[in-house]
């Protein structure tokens, strides 16, 4: 399914339920004309992952996801030789000589596929996501390069492959490091922050059944109000969402100050951060 | 559109913002794919193709204002709200600003902008807008300047402390409100004035580009880039922008800090490699080593607050407050000409204004006269503190030695270095004024594991990357 202008990504993505704002319409509909990679930034819990997800679903494409990691190398990655099965072809057959079956034992029979040459191998077309890529070291950032740019895999042993279709490359990072210039070069750049309270009033709507327009008014006027103050860990649209639920859950029908009190820790995760939003917001404890 | 697009890149690139041929071959191509009739399609294209670091954001929004700014309305309509349209652009339109203006009622076009704003209407709003830059903003045609006093003259005119009081009036509605609702209240309307702020800025610079054209007006409002703003001569709204930057800087230095060293560096493990020489017939043949202690930071500051150093020591103290949030084991000090302890202030989640307040009436960093004496305080704090620092501690002092001529006694520096895993100085005086007029710092500097010239955030960044390096091989930069 191809898109013929960015209006179109915002309805696709928004029948699988995740809101685009204008940026990232564009920038979607962008990566899928240019075929080029869109890395995206932002703070933890805006909905990274989410939109590669919603991306696929709307597409109706596969989803092939890498979970980067420190450590992660190219036998997670791109591929590993099936040694096991190797051994025993070789075992099985003793009167070949050696010639034929050394190259027998290397073809895509006893390949194993990781995931980024599961995308390049695909038969439909997919969508790749490679998550948290920050988490890599240097280094193995290069082994991304080669697919970003050329959607290639060059196996020494096989030669170069190349995509059958053109995957959509979704690289998501939290910024805990500066990415390689290499790297942002061949990327489309998306930042998503957290959303407006607007926005984030649409994305309740849209994420929580059941849930009054006012009450999802407050709740993203909340939430505004929170990331305003210098926390150590801003509440996240995934968490105003289970925010939200705990509310419908309890059958409350406005925010005040005691519901407030009550459910802070569903939205904030430390113990400093509850204390001091309860002191900015809720002036008198409640009883 | 290719002219101008070279044109915008161009800009950009002075601006300091880093665009690659590759990156501007991008740009190009991807503008062929879109519809250009959207202005915002258009920047989010622009943006994603040309600009790869959040930070440049700022001066990829102001060139875009400038070399792509929205079309004007159509004249009739802006005859209608605009009576002295027709003297054309270098006609008198300033001066009939300022002038008495017969049919112009100021409490008109505040009910309208008040109205626009209550009902999010934005295409009023910009009705709104336009006439009020029209009346109140007096602009001279030739001038080159960034309209930031355009901005100011029409805000003040526009009586914005009665308009922010009428809005929170009319969204606030009969009820009686609770305190919380009050406080969701004022922060709507913050963000409808934020709002109405930009609109105006926008359309001041509109009426700039159209009187002076887009390159003058656009190197008229480039400023450098955040890293690289002097932090000794920073505004405080640049500090403003500085202190959003410093929170993903500390996450690096956290991350950087925390990670574990995968090289085999740990001491051999004799026991096993005994054990498994066993297989070799005795023959050592595959040394065993021990896996490395994972490493946990230890970080004690100690920053100079005196006058001299104000604006840097805010810079340094919203680091140390940024950086408490990442480090259980960080420990802060503060001194002028004697130190204290002040780690209790900025433990995490607290506010870093009440820490401020905090270190300037309750920590006693001020001994005789206030002027700074780096002898004495390195003296208290190594007879107070010294004991307590391991090798694992990595000391790092930021301030600019100048020591108003006072004995540097930096035989303790030395102690001090000696006692612990690292010592690194920070100096946010450029390298060349060392050692000039009462700065001490070779003194200090020879005991110094490194020591770096800080003056912009680019240059914090780059000793937040070699900090990582073991105290064995941090490489010395002076």
């Amino acid at each position: 399914m191809d898109f013929d202008a960015p209006i179109r990504v915002a309805e696709a993505l928004r029948s699988a339920n995740y809101l685009a704002d204008d940026r990232i319409s564009q920038v979607v509909f962008l990566a899928q004309r240019l075929g080029k990679p869109v890395l995206v930034e932002g703070p933890a819990g805006v909905g990274k992952t989410e939109l590669a997800k919603a991306v696929a679903t709307a597409t109706g494409r596969d989803l092939i996801r890498l979970q980067c990691y420190e450590g992660l190398d190219e036998a997670k990655a791109l591929y590993e030789w099936n040694y096991k099965k190797q051994l025993l072809r070789i075992q099985a057959d003793v009167d070949h000589d050696w010639d034929s079956i050394s190259h027998d034992i290397f073809s895509e029979e006893f390949l194993l596929t990781r995931p980024l040459l599961a995308a390049i191998r695909a038969t439909e077309p997919v969508v790749l996501l490679i998550d948290e890529v920050d988490r890599v070291e240097v280094e193995t950032e290069a082994l991304l390069l080669e697919i970003l740019s050329d959607f290639q895999v060059s196996i020494p042993e096989l030669g170069t492959m190349t995509a059958n279709t053109q995957p959509l490359v979704f690289l998501t990072s939290n910024n805990t490091r500066e990415l390689s210039e290499a790297l942002k070069r061949r990327c489309l750049f998306l930042h998503i922050d957290y959303p407006d309270a607007e926005r984030e009033q649409l994305i309740l709507e849209a994420r929580v059944p059941g849930l009054s327009e006012h009450l999802a008014a407050q709740v993203a006027k909340v939430a505004r109000s929170i990331r305003s103050l210098d926390l150590k860990k801003a509440p996240s649209v995934s968490e105003t969402i289970d925010w939200a639920r705990t509310l419908i859950a309890l059958s409350v029908e406005e925010v005040d100050e005691e519901v407030l009190g009550d459910t802070l820790h569903v939205l904030l995760k430390y113990q400093s951060d509850i204390e001091r939003t309860a002191k900015e917001l809720i002036s008198a404890p409640a009883t | 559109m290719l002219p101008v697009i070279t044109g915008f890149i161009d800009e950009l690139r002075a601006a300091g913002v880093p665009v690659s041929m590759v990156e501007a071959i991008d740009a190009m191509k991807a503008v062929e794919t879109i519809d250009l009739g959207s202005r915002i399609g258009l920047r989010e294209t622009l943006r994603a193709t040309l600009v790869k670091n959040l930070r440049h954001e700022r001066a990829f929004d102001i060139a875009f204002d400038v070399y792509f700014s929205r079309v004007p309305m159509p004249k009739d309509r802006d005859a209608e709200s605009d009576p002295e349209g027709d003297n054309g652009p270098e006609g008198t339109g300033g001066e009939g600003a300022t002038g008495g203006d017969g049919d112009f009622d100021p409490n008109q076009l505040f009910n309208a902008l008040l109205e626009a704003l209550a009902g999010m209407d934005e295409e009023s709003l910009r009705r709104g807008v336009r006439d009020a830059v029209d009346r109140l903003a007096g602009m001279e045609p030739g001038r080159p300047v960034g309209g930031t006093y355009y901005l100011y003259r029409t805000l003040r005119r526009l009586d914005l402390a009665r308009l922010e009081a009428q809005l929170l009036e009319s969204l606030a509605g009969e009820e009686d409100l609770t305190e919380l609702d009050q406080r969701l209240l004022r922060e709507e309307v913050e963000s409808l004035i934020e709002k109405l702020r930009e609109e105006i800025q926008e359309e001041i610079r509109r009426r700039l580009v159209a009187d002076r054209g887009r390159e003058a007006v656009a190197k008229t409002l480039r400023r450098p880039l955040i890293e690289d703003i002097d932090l000794m001569h920073a505004t405080s709204s640049d500090l403003a922008e500085m202190e959003a930057a410093i929170g993903p800087l500390t996450r690096k230095l956290a991350a950087r800090l925390a990670r574990r060293r995968r090289k085999r560096t740990g001491r051999l493990d004799f026991r096993r490699t005994v054990r498994k020489s066993l297989a070799t017939g005795g023959v050592p043949a595959d040394p065993q080593f021990r896996h490395p202690r994972p490493h946990r930071p230890e970080v004690w500051l100690l920053c100079d607050i005196s006058g001299s150093m104000a604006t840097f020591s805010r810079f340094t103290l919203q680091f140390t407050h940024a950086m408490a949030n990442h480090f259980s084991r960080l420990r802060s000090f503060a001194f002028v000409d004697t130190i204290d302890e002040v780690t209790e202030f900025f433990g995490p989640g607290t506010d870093f204004g009440l820490a401020v307040s905090r270190i300037t009436t309750e920590a006693e960093v001020i001994w005789l006269d206030g002027h700074s004496d780096y002898g004495n305080s390195l003296e208290t704090f190594h007879n107070r503190y010294g004991s307590q620092l391991t090798p694992r501690t990595t000391v790092i002092i930021t301030g600019d030695a100048r020591n108003n001529y006072r004995p540097a006694r930096d035989g303790v520096l030395a102690q001090i270095a000696k006692a612990s895993r690292g010592l690194v100085w920070l100096n946010p005086e450029p390298a060349a004024y060392w050692d000039t007029g009462d700065s001490a710092m070779s003194h200090y500097a020879r005991h110094c594991t490194s020591v770096h010239e800080v003056r912009t955030l680019r240059q914090l960044e780059d000793f937040v990357e070699t900090l990582t390096l073991p105290a064995g091989r941090a490489h010395q930069n002076v």
